[in-house]
């Protein structure tokens, strides 16, 4: 008998269901419907601003990151997540730096895949918010034509935005904020309102938010923790004054807190890795965007809740360490 | 019952057990050659009594227990002994061990012998008796089993939890020794409440073994308050802490013994070892082995003689198969990987798990991307990723305030990590690198 050559390794010898890349795989998998439905409502265009912020961030992160790392996804989410935060009509070439800036400020510069504090898309749009307002709150009309591209999509950089040319409309929250128009709930729910590319049909993120829930790859106690949070704060301030303060459901429709409780808040790296620092993490975000909503100058507050939420995440983490086994009980008698 | 009966975390490894489950137990023919190593249990290795040239019977004591941690080991079949020197041992090291050229047309018949009537002995010979059968955790520890029946004057034991758990994936031996052999695991149960002086006596068993659950069950005795549990089948439900949770909801302190709860744990292998000595008067010479993995063409559970190398065990069924890649002795979530397939078959060597490239632990590692996937799988509560970044980071001292040595190496964390991380392994490896500082600093 010839002698087999035997591998020899720790234990345990058998491998677990899921790997990194598989989870990162099937994030991305379960934003294309999203992905979709935003160039259902916002034509052509939607797809060449999510493209171009995902070529930024997988653009750098081939050149500047770890050698293969571009395999296991991460860049790729991080991507199509700022490709759907912004809005339609988004110049592409800020798209694209919003890309490169994610990946290079958002993840590379902490150390790679794991190391980062903030999520790298959120910090990327926080990045375009800061360095193109104007662009950023230009809203378009939904359904303005499947294959017409506002001009001051293919703008120069640092041209001039070009003539604003399409029909734009303020978000649901900015009517609200600013002109205290409410919107119809069920136009909230399947998208057919003004906003961010993938802040518009909040049911079909239900649907792939919860698919990835079910698979065991986001911890669904945040998004759970941030509804019920935004619905009773919201729905206490409502009580007080319905005029001025508007419903849970809008609440949870509207602007990007489906899209940010599911897909930004659950990102593991930059959540809490202890379930019940989940459920704080969660109450933390759903209390700042009411906060923020409510209270502060800009209609939308989801992106910086998550921030803020994500700086306290190694704190949050030390307060909700898991009690070890045999140390529950009062000490034993020796 | 609605209240289901298990532990709290714990992971779902596919079970596998069907290539074996419904394979008979069958005996091995004695081997050419065994070898048995000194040290086979935990404890002090015994020491020899014999010299090279020696003629023994099986059952012969051939090395004596050092100590009361310690237990002695016999002949398991007769023959001459070739020497007495270093051998590949399970663990990866070479240990002293006692080689037995097997005499081929020997009856291998032990010689005469008295067997004791446990019904007229006291507790404390009953402890002798059970330590000189050399008698060890069968069930994978290989504690010597007769420690466990004189617990020290200090603490009370009211419950005996006999563990046939086995769940661990692949492995049968158990499930068979249940099936197979339910009367002599209730006689080593009855000897054991008599050393112990306890009544109360819980079988744990998990669901996916309903024969042994029915045969354990036709055979209780009328007598004795033994009762049978079965329970959730799920990883590591057979740890003694995490079974001693399910069936009695009473929580071993940290760094404390089953005993200090008032509970001995024994595995159903150990009990019918003990009876064995007060059936047929023979030690512990001879044990059930799993045999199995898809990198073997016959998977079978074996009675075979302790000594026998691995190398007789595979050729007994029908060799390796091409996909054979790694060796296990034990589970494949603890077991131990082989080298050298003439390493010999332990006391506590509970099965032989030849794995297929395909199911082993994957190559490539990835990041840890913090999913908190092992904070869920951790049977005691302990925060790998912490631990793991500690240890990858070298700060051994620090894990020490964050319960290293709670840690059963249990292997859930590893499995479910999707990043691949060895954590297991950097948990071993960090008690080790913690125990030398801690010597170099006294030093």
């Amino acid at each position: 008998m010839s002698r087999p050559r035997f591998l020899v390794t720790a234990s345990p010898h058998l491998r677990g269901p899921a790997t990194t890349p598989t989870i990162m795989w099937n994030v991305v998998g379960s934003l294309v419907p999203i992905i979709l439905a935003a160039t259902f409502y916002f034509g052509i265009g939607a797809l060449l601003v999510i493209g171009s912020a995902t070529a930024g961030a997988m653009l750098t992160e081939a050149l500047f990151g770890r050698k293969g790392s571009l395999g296991d996804g991460s860049a790729a989410i991080t991507g199509l997540l700022l490709g759907l935060i912004l809005p339609p009509g988004f110049p592409l070439w800020m798209a694209f730096i919003g890309g490169v800036v994610s990946i290079a400020f958002g993840k590379l510069i902490f150390g790679g895949l794991g190391q980062n504090i903030f999520n790298p898309a959120l910090l990327g749009r926080a990045f375009l918010q800061a360095a193109f307002p104007v662009a950023i709150t230009t809203w378009v009309e939904p359904r303005g034509g499947w294959l017409t591209l506002p001009a001051q999509m293919t703008s120069v950089p640092f041209m001039g935005a070009g003539d604003v040319d399409v029909v734009t409309s303020a978000t649901p929250l900015g009517l609200w904020k600013f002109e205290r128009i409410g919107t119809e709930l069920w136009n909230l729910m399947v998208g057919h309102i003004g906003g961010s590319l993938g802040e518009t049909s909040g049911l079909l993120i239900i649907v792939c938010g919860g698919y990835l829930a079910l698979r065991n790859f986001l911890n669904w106690r945040i998004p759970i923790s941030i509804f019920i949070s935004v619905a009773v704060l919201s729905g206490l301030l409502h009580l007080i004054d319905a005029s001025r303060y508007p419903s849970p459901l809008f609440m949870l429709f509207s602007g990007g807190l489906m899209l940010g409780a599911w897909f930004m808040a659950t990102d593991m790296v930059t959540s809490p890795v202890t379930n019940k620092g989940c459920w704080v993490f969660g109450a933390g975000v759903g209390a700042l965007v009411v906060i923020i909503r409510a209270w502060g100058g800009m209609p939308e507050g989801v992106m910086y809740a998550i921030l803020l939420m994500n700086a306290l995440v190694p704190y949050i983490n030390e307060w909700t360490q898991p009690k070890v086994f045999g140390t529950r009980l009062t000490e034993a008698p020796s | 019952m609605p209240y289901k009966r298990t532990f709290r975390h714990g992971v779902h490894p596919p079970e596998l057990k069907e290539l074996t489950e419904k394979v008979k137990i069958r005996r091995l023919p004695f081997p050419d050659e065994v070898v048995l190593p000194l040290s086979q249990h935990t404890g002090k290795p015994a020491k020899p009594l014999v010299q090279a040239g020696d003629r023994v019977e099986r059952a012969d004591k051939l090395a004596e227990a050092d100590g009361f941690i310690s237990a002695p080991v016999h002949a398991s079949a007769s023959g001459t002994i070739t020497a007495i020197d270093l051998w590949p041992h399970p663990d990866g090291s070479y240990k002293p061990a006692i080689r037995i050229a097997v005499e081929r047309y020997s009856p291998q018949a032990a010689r005469p012998r008295i067997i004791p009537r446990w019904e007229g002995l006291t507790p404390p010979q009953i402890v002798q008796a059970v330590q000189d059968g050399g008698v060890v955790g069968l069930g994978g520890a290989a504690f010597p089993t007769h420690v466990k029946l004189a617990p020290s004057k200090d603490v009370s034991i009211d419950t005996i939890v006999i563990n046939g758990c086995e769940c661990e994936p692949y492995l049968t031996t158990d499930h068979h020794i249940m099936a197979e052999y339910p009367e002599r695991v209730h006689l080593g149960i009855r000897i054991m409440a008599r050393a112990l002086g306890v009544d109360r006596v819980m079988i744990g068993i998990e669901k996916n073994k309903p024969d042994a659950i029915e045969a354990i069950r036709a055979t209780l005795p009328a007598d004795l308050n033994v009762t049978v549990h079965p329970l959730t089948v799920k990883y590591p439900q057979g740890a003694e802490k995490m079974l001693i949770e399910a069936l009695l909801k009473r929580e071993v302190p940290s760094g404390k013994l089953p005993l200090h709860v008032g509970v001995v744990v024994q595995n159903v292998g150990s009990c019918a070892a003990i009876a064995e000595i007060f059936e047929t008067g023979l030690p512990l010479i001879e044990r059930i082995v799993t045999v199995t993995g898809r990198g073997v063409a016959e998977p079978a559970n074996l009675i075979v003689p302790v000594g026998t190398k691995v190398r007789d065990l595979i050729d007994a069924c029908g060799g390796l198969t091409e996909d054979a890649h790694e060796v296990v002795f034990g589970g494949p979530m603890m077991g131990a990987p082989q080298a050298n397939l003439d390493v010999p078959v332990l006391k506590g060597t509970t099965g032989v798990i030849v794995l297929s490239e395909a199911e082993t632990r994957r190559k490539e590692s990835f990041a840890c991307i913090r999913c908190g996937h092992c904070l869920d799988a951790c049977p005691v509560f302990l925060n790998p990723q912490l631990l793991g970044q500690m240890a990858l980071a070298g700060r051994y001292l620090e894990t020490e305030d964050h319960h290293i040595w709670d840690c059963m190496l249990c292997g859930c964390c590893s499995y479910v990590c999707p990043s691949n991380i060895p954590l297991s392994q950097l948990f071993q490896v960090t008690r080790t690198a913690i125990r030398r500082l801690k010597t170099e600093a006294a030093a």
